[in-house]
């Protein structure tokens, strides 16, 4: 799925790379817990989380994560968003609940084949 | 055999805007180096794990990393206190973490079998109140 699909999906605000929304990711990670996404999380996912602390932005950058999206409408401080952007990242913000915005990717098709 | 390239980091006790910036370090100077991309992931997750140990359960602490041609070391060590049982340390779901380590996103108890699980060789020797030593080794 392309980052300006899953923007649509989730009615999001892109709030840096919007000239990275052509890239292609396979799954998702709805996660508040960096413990569990340092642990778990594929390479080849956006991150949704409601956490806004740096260490969001620190654990993706560890694991490799280009795409992050705040759920329930949590703004990130400019400095993350400025970070985010030296980095190369794609960071959107959507009004949706994680659980709904999660639920909606998968319907769409994000992260089908994860146990197949 | 003597190192390409060694570096030592200092992680202070508490201090969560700093802690994480000497695993970014070694993530980009491993990246410089050009480590394969897939056991510089590891390396990081492993070393940001060490680290963030460091700065929620020690009195602070120092990272090493050392990158040798066939291998890369990630060392640490703090200050104490020490971990009473490493055994049930290492068991994944246990932690000491507080309410407000884990309203920051850690403190599952995940770290330290993360750690063993990302590295090809890791050691932890631990005791009360001097404190943890950890090596991690990743074969290039």
């Amino acid at each position: 799925m392309k980052l300006f699909e899953i923007k649509d999906i989730l009615g999001a605000q892109i709030l840096c790379g919007e000239d990275k929304l052509g890239d292609e990711i396979s799954l998702a990670c709805g996660c508040d817990l960096m413990s569990d996404v340092l642990r778990f999380a594929k390479e080849d996912v956006v991150l949704l989380t409601g956490l806004t602390n740096i260490h969001v932005l620190k654990t993706a950058e560890m694991a490799n994560i280009q795409c992050i999206v705040f759920v329930r409408d949590k703004t990130p401080a400019d400095e993350i968003v400025q970070e985010a952007q030296e980095l190369n990242m794609v960071i959107m913000k959507t009004k949706l609940p994680l659980y709904e915005a999660c639920g909606k990717l998968y319907k769409e098709g994000l992260g089908d084949k994860l146990y197949e | 055999m003597s190192s390409i390239y060694e570096m030592d980091y200092n992680v202070g006790s508490r201090d969560f805007a700093a802690a994480g910036d000497a695993s970014r370090s070694i993530k980009r100077t491993l990246q410089q180096i050009g480590v394969d991309t897939s056991v510089v992931r590891r390396i990081a997750i492993a070393s940001y794990e060490a680290e963030m140990n460091i700065a929620i359960h020690s009195k602070g602490g120092k990272m090493h990393l050392a990158v040798n041609s066939d291998k890369v070391v990630v060392a640490t060590e703090d200050f104490g206190p020490g971990i009473e049982n490493v055994d049930l340390a290492m068991t994944e779901g246990w932690s000491t973490a507080t309410d407000e380590i884990r309203e920051m996103g850690f403190g599952a108890g995940m770290g330290l079998p993360n750690m063993k699980k990302c590295s090809d060789e890791f050691s932890i020797e631990s005791s009360v109140p001097e404190g943890t030593r950890i090596k991690m080794i990743f074969k290039l």
